[in-house]
């Protein structure tokens, strides 16, 4: 080694920042080692990296689709002929409680934080989440929700009133034991989660965008996520309250829902659906990301209509809590207050229309290549538009009178939900495979699981309308034969069948690809957002250097490589901040470290909530451990011990 | 996931399921089939020949049981025992909340109260009740009192509520109970 | 009726399944009432338009796929270039795309009013009352009349007169649930603090069933009504029958049958009127024989099925609150037999 080098390499430690005076290789070296996870099981406990915790929730909340599709399974094999005895009737009340519980609370809402965690602070720009230690925190809750919630239903104290837990049927006398409790808390459990990544999600996206991505530069993911994150704000609040008072009205005796006290049995309804009603779009805006996010790849232009398409979601996410009365339109509520909801309902679909046409434009002026994604986005269209008619029939209240409560109502939401969510979700997992993992997901399984998705899927739900406007009620455990509902109901088994294989092809072409996938590059769908930029799997810093935006689609607009500012410490974590409106650098800020308070706090916090399900002393006793969790997280730090040189 | 916090998780859910289901949130609606007779009958006396004979433990499914104590609520109301016993404190028939039991506290000596009738004025409801319903009276009598585990005890009623629910209710510690049989509380 | 034509195009299931939805005895699409009538009018109204916008959206999505464009490679990695004759072009369309989202909406919330105002109106023109209280699992049926002796209960079963409107007040005991005869009506709920109401009425003679439609516990599955439509000649018949107490047994197995009902479990919860059975915790049997289901709908009556049912409740209905009695076989064939009698 010469001098030269040496001295080089001396000066080089010196220097704190990136920027010219700083090599490629040197830098990266030093971004890795500055933001790296440190290896190893205390590592994997106390990483605060938003990618490593964003693919921690996307496989829990798989774990969590595929027990509740087997609970799923459990029910079709149950009521594919009048008269079974497969399952007893409280076995069958559990399931039911069971799936729709965990497809709601415990997957959907989840896995689509789950890719806001991952993809956000990449699609905008910027080397970190907003409070990853928060989002650390977050996911511990959330599988601690999860895994109790579950842990319970093995120790026959899972909750057996349905997913929306009407009361007095989940109130203390009519729904005797902790059964009820446990789905309670875990609504508390995961509802912390929920907005602990709104919080962070909203900051990142106001905050820490690249300089350049002035607002109407943002990728329609992101607003869509900046939407749901603000519905999440004001939704969630609803629901844990009234899973609150439904805790106290069981725990300690007060008198919410209680009439004969001075509450109001429909006082539940009326939270429970301000919540839930947002809850649904939550579920749907983050998979309308999805889309926009493929369809301009595949149809290979921009999309059409951006700003259309923000109004909408804004639209959408404003409108989605004006409408949570159309579930309670048969309770006897008055009924020129019906009408009012009537309309919201149908008005809604104005925007979803509005969506659905920018999108069919962009394929029409586009030059489709026939991916899986398109071929799941394809899909969507199908199933979605066909759920969002149904759900204009429901927002009528004479037809709603008649099919509330039946099958034509599972028809309808799992043609929303499956349709309008899960599909763009395959699609948005083929999409961003390569980008998690670095290897690209067969495209012959991926036809394949398209395929049995597709045609299961309808064989399973298109013959519910029917069997609702027959007469076949929801939530029975079984039907007499003579209704006329046997076929159709035989042939929705059959269809569940048939998804539950798409199901198995799928997981076994992750498992495939995982080992035996083609090696995907940097882009190797020739996309345009940010997030294709850098390498994949993503380096711990994201970013080696931060880049500038001259549009929507950064690397359509600059195909020869994007400018980048430089400046940020390369030694300690930074970010830099930008302004809202316009994202001119502002300030830079530091990042928090690794940290094991988060997974600490997030064990007392556990252990204050279950234990609260016992005994009200839990939340005294219980604060103790959080007190002290919490203290160690926020002690300041010590100012960094290495004076910055003025000038380099 | 690393191989260590698969072990480690795996053998959590094996531990779930070894562990037998709870008991205390059983719904069966049947009702173990523990008859009045046979070498677990309740006795008032006690003295024995021999050793005592020990009681069925089946009956005390009824006692752990929030369902079965649940029932026994609604039961308690269907079948007016209000009427002489009003909530738990007593009218013209003795109170059940409190800690004296002139007939014994178990849950087997309450089985035998409802079932064979008492002097001055308790009816019997041998063959008007089944014994299964009975059991679950007795079950929930015994939580009018606060003898029961709380988990398993009632809630606030979703009614006019004339007294706090008796999983709130402090236990009332049996005294002057006369011993009516093995296992009994109150017996020397 | 207009909506022949959509309804055959979309029966999936072949003949079979058109059969069904034309003539089913718990069909919202077989429309024996006044306000079911208006409702599937609406729906096939509904149907009509919407399947078509579906039809649009499909051929538009499919035109849009696979309509033939320029050959030539477009790279990977770089935009299209976009014509602004184009997106203008494309503009203009979405904008007419959401003025016609809006016009169809709006038509269809206006027919919605209609039939919702109309189904409203039959309110003023009942004639008869009837009080339901849904408990779990049964309906407990009261037919009310201004002359307080002539009002009497039954359970699980609803008579009326064809063409005349009956108001029917919902009342619930424990929990909610859902008053539902889709061949006559949509659905109301029955919630605990609360009185409902709702008007219901048969324009043809027959046989309906109902179904409690709100999820109630156990056995919500097993929780069904029989809703007959008479003539009103036959109604007040079986009225004025109604109101008489309980035929008196006549044969000596039948006594036997009364004097085991009366001394064993049967009497804490069940009433017979004109004997000493006069609980109000189960339905009334006064006169069960006439009713055309046992166990709110779960199984057809017959002496056979009221054995099964008397001997053990919980094989048929697990859950339900009519417990194994534990009657011996010569008890429970008497009882059969008295219980047979009470026309």
């Amino acid at each position: 080694m010469s001098a030269r080098d040496t001295s080089a390499r001396d000066s080089a430690r010196f220097i704190r920042r990136d920027g010219p005076a700083l090599g490629e290789a040197e830098t990266h070296a030093r971004l890795e080692r500055t933001w790296a996870t440190p290896p190893g099981l205390w590592g994997w406990l106390s990483s605060v990296d938003h990618k490593q915790v964003g693919r921690r929730y996307i496989v829990t909340a798989f774990v969590f689709f595929l027990l509740a599709g087997l609970l799923a399974l459990a029910m079709r094999m149950q009521l594919a002929g009048p008269n079974q005895t497969l399952l007893t009737p409280d076995r069958y009340n559990q399931i039911f409680t069971m799936h729709g519980t965990t497809m709601m609370f415990l997957f959907a809402v989840p896995v689509m934080e789950a890719f806001a965690i991952y993809l956000v602070p990449l699609m905008v720009g910027t080397r970190a989440i907003a409070f990853p230690r928060l989002n650390a925190f977050s996911y511990w809750v959330y599988l601690a929700g999860g895994v109790m919630l579950w842990v319970a239903f093995i120790l026959n104290v899972g909750p057996d009133v349905g997913w929306f837990s009407y009361v007095p049927l989940a109130g203390p006398q009519f729904g005797p034991g902790k059964r009820t409790d446990f789905w309670a808390q875990m609504v508390t459990f995961t509802e912390v989660a929920a907005l602990a990544v709104a919080v962070e999600i909203i900051v990142t996206v106001l905050k820490q965008r690249a300089p350049g991505m002035s607002l109407n530069r943002i990728p329609l993911f992101v607003w869509g996520q900046l939407v749901t994150s603000s519905m999440v704000v004001f939704a969630m609040p609803a629901v844990m309250v009234s899973s609150s008072m439904l805790i106290m009205d069981r725990l300690i005796g007060t008198h919410f829902f209680n009439p004969a006290e001075g509450g109001d049995a429909l006082l539940w309804q009326h939270l429970f659906w301000f919540f839930g009603h947002p809850e649904v779009y939550i579920i749907f805006l983050p998979a309308t990301g999805f889309v926009s996010s493929i369809l301009p790849v595949f149809a290979r232009r921009p999309i059409f209509g951006y700003t259309a398409l923000v109004l909408a979601l804004f639209a959408t996410g404003f409108l989605g809590f004006g409408l949570w009365v159309h579930h309670m339109f048969v309770t006897g509520l008055p009924h020129l207050g019906n009408s009012f909801y009537t309309a919201a309902s149908m008005a809604i679909a104005i925007p979803s229309g509005i969506q659905i046409f920018c999108w069919l434009a962009t394929l029409w002026d586009g030059r489709p290549r026939f991916a899986t994604p398109l071929l799941f986005i394809i899909g969507f269209i199908v199933i979605f538009v066909l759920g969002g008619l149904s759900g204009i029939m429901l927002a009528s209240v004479p037809i709603d009178s008649q099919v509330h409560d039946t099958y034509f109502v599972v028809a309808h939401f799992h043609y929303v939900l499956i349709g309008g969510a899960v599909f763009p979700l395959f699609g948005a997992v083929y999409y961003w495979f390569p980008k998690f993992t670095g290897r690209m997901l067969s495209e012959r399984a991926g036809a394949w699981n398209f395929a049995l998705f597709f045609v299961g899927f309808n064989l399973a739900f298109f013959p519910m309308h029917i069997l609702g406007l027959i007469g076949m009620p929801r939530r029975i455990y079984s039907y007499p034969a003579g209704l006329g509902w046997d076929d159709l109901n035989l042939l929705a088994t059959a269809g569940a069948l048939i998804l539950a294989a798409g199901v198995l092809v799928f997981l076994g072409n992750v498992w495939h690809s995982l080992k035996y996938g083609l090696v995907a590059g940097d882009n190797p769908w020739g996309a345009g957002t940010l997030e294709w930029a850098t390498s994949s799997p993503p380096p711990s810093v994201n970013f080696v250097h931060i880049p500038v935006v001259t549009g929507r689609e950064p690397l359509w607009e600059e195909p020869n490589g994007l400018a980048a500012v430089s400046g940020l410490r390369v030694d300690q974590r930074e970010l830099l901040l930008t302004t809202v409106v316009d994202a001119e650098p502002d300030v830079r800020e530091p990042s928090p470290m690794p940290s094991i308070w988060p997974l600490l706090s997030a064990i007392a916090v556990t252990v204050l909530f279950i234990g609260s399900i016992f005994t009200p002393w839990a939340v005294v006793w219980g604060s103790i451990p959080l007190a002290v969790g919490l203290i160690g997280w926020f002690w300041p730090k010590s100012p960094p011990d290495t004076p910055e040189p003025v000038v380099e | 996931m690393s191989s260590p916090c698969r072990r480690a998780v795996s053998l959590l859910l094996f531990a779930a399921f070894a562990l037998a289901a709870c008991d205390r949130e059983d719904r069966e609606p049947r009702g173990a089939p523990v008859g009045e007779s046979g070498p677990g009958a309740t006795v008032q006396g006690t003295l024995y020949a021999g050793e005592p004979t020990p009681p069925d433990p089946r009956r005390q499914e009824y006692e752990g049981n929030a369902y079965h104590i649940s029932q026994g609520k609604q039961l308690y109301v269907w079948f007016n025992c209000g009427t002489c016993h009003a909530n738990g404190g007593g009218d013209i028939g003795p109170p059940l909340m409190d800690d004296v039991w002139i007939y014994g506290d178990s849950l087997e000596n309450i089985f035998a109260t409802i079932v064979q009738g008492r002097p001055n004025g308790m009816p019997s409801f041998r063959n008007k009740i089944p014994e299964t319903q009975i059991w679950e009276i007795a079950a929930y009598v015994r939580s009018m009192s606060g003898q029961t585990p709380t988990a398993a005890s009632p809630g606030r009623n979703d009614s006019l509520n004339a007294k706090p629910a008796e999983q709130r209710t402090p236990k009332a510690e049996p005294k002057n109970s006369n011993p009516g049989g093995p296992g009994v509380e109150g017996r020397q | 009726m207009r909506a022949r034509a959509p309804m055959a195009l979309l029966c999936i299931g072949g003949l079979a399944g058109c059969e069904r939805v034309r003539h089913g005895v718990q069909s919202a699409l077989d429309p024996a009432g006044h306000q079911a009538g208006r409702i599937a009018d609406l729906w096939w109204l509904f149907l009509a338009v919407l399947a078509a916008v579906y039809a649009l959206v499909l051929i538009l999505l499919l035109v849009a796929a696979f309509r033939p464009r320029r050959r030539g490679r477009v790279p990977v990695g770089s935009a299209f270039p976009q014509e602004a004759p184009t997106e203008r072009r494309l503009t203009r369309v979405l904008v007419a795309w959401a003025v016609g989202t809006t016009a169809i909406i709006l038509t269809l919330t206006g027919f919605s009013y209609a039939v919702d105002r109309d189904i409203l109106s039959l309110g003023h023109r009942a004639e008869l009352t009837v009080e339901i209280t849904a408990k779990q699992w049964w309906w407990q049926v009261k037919y009310d009349d201004p002359v307080p002796n002539r009002s009497f209960e039954t359970a699980n079963e609803i008579r009326l007169p064809v063409g005349v409107p009956v108001r029917v007040i919902l009342k619930a005991q424990d929990v909610i649930h859902s008053f539902w005869v889709p061949n006559l009506h949509g659905k109301t709920d029955l919630i605990p603090g609360r009185v409902n109401e709702t008007v219901i009425v048969a324009n043809r003679e027959g046989r309906f069933r109902g179904q409690c439609a709100e999820f109630c516990g156990f056995q919500h599955a097993n929780m069904a009504l029989d809703v007959v439509a008479v003539p009103r000649a036959e109604f007040d018949a079986w009225r004025e029958s109604q109101l008489a107490p309980a035929v008196a047994p006549s044969d000596e197995q039948s006594q036997e049958g009364q004097r085991v009902f009366l001394t064993s479990a049967c009497v804490m919860c069940h009433t017979i009127r004109g004997t000493t059975a006069a609980s109000r915790v189960g339905p009334d049997l006064t006169h069960i024989a006439t009713r055309p289901s046992l166990a709110a709908g779960t199984l057809p009556y017959s002496k056979g099925n009221l054995a099964g049912w008397i001997a053990d409740p919980q094989r048929i209905k697990p859950g339900s609150q009519m417990p194994v009695t534990g009657l011996s076989a010569d008890q429970l064939q008497s009882v059969l037999a008295y219980l047979d009698g009470l026309k």
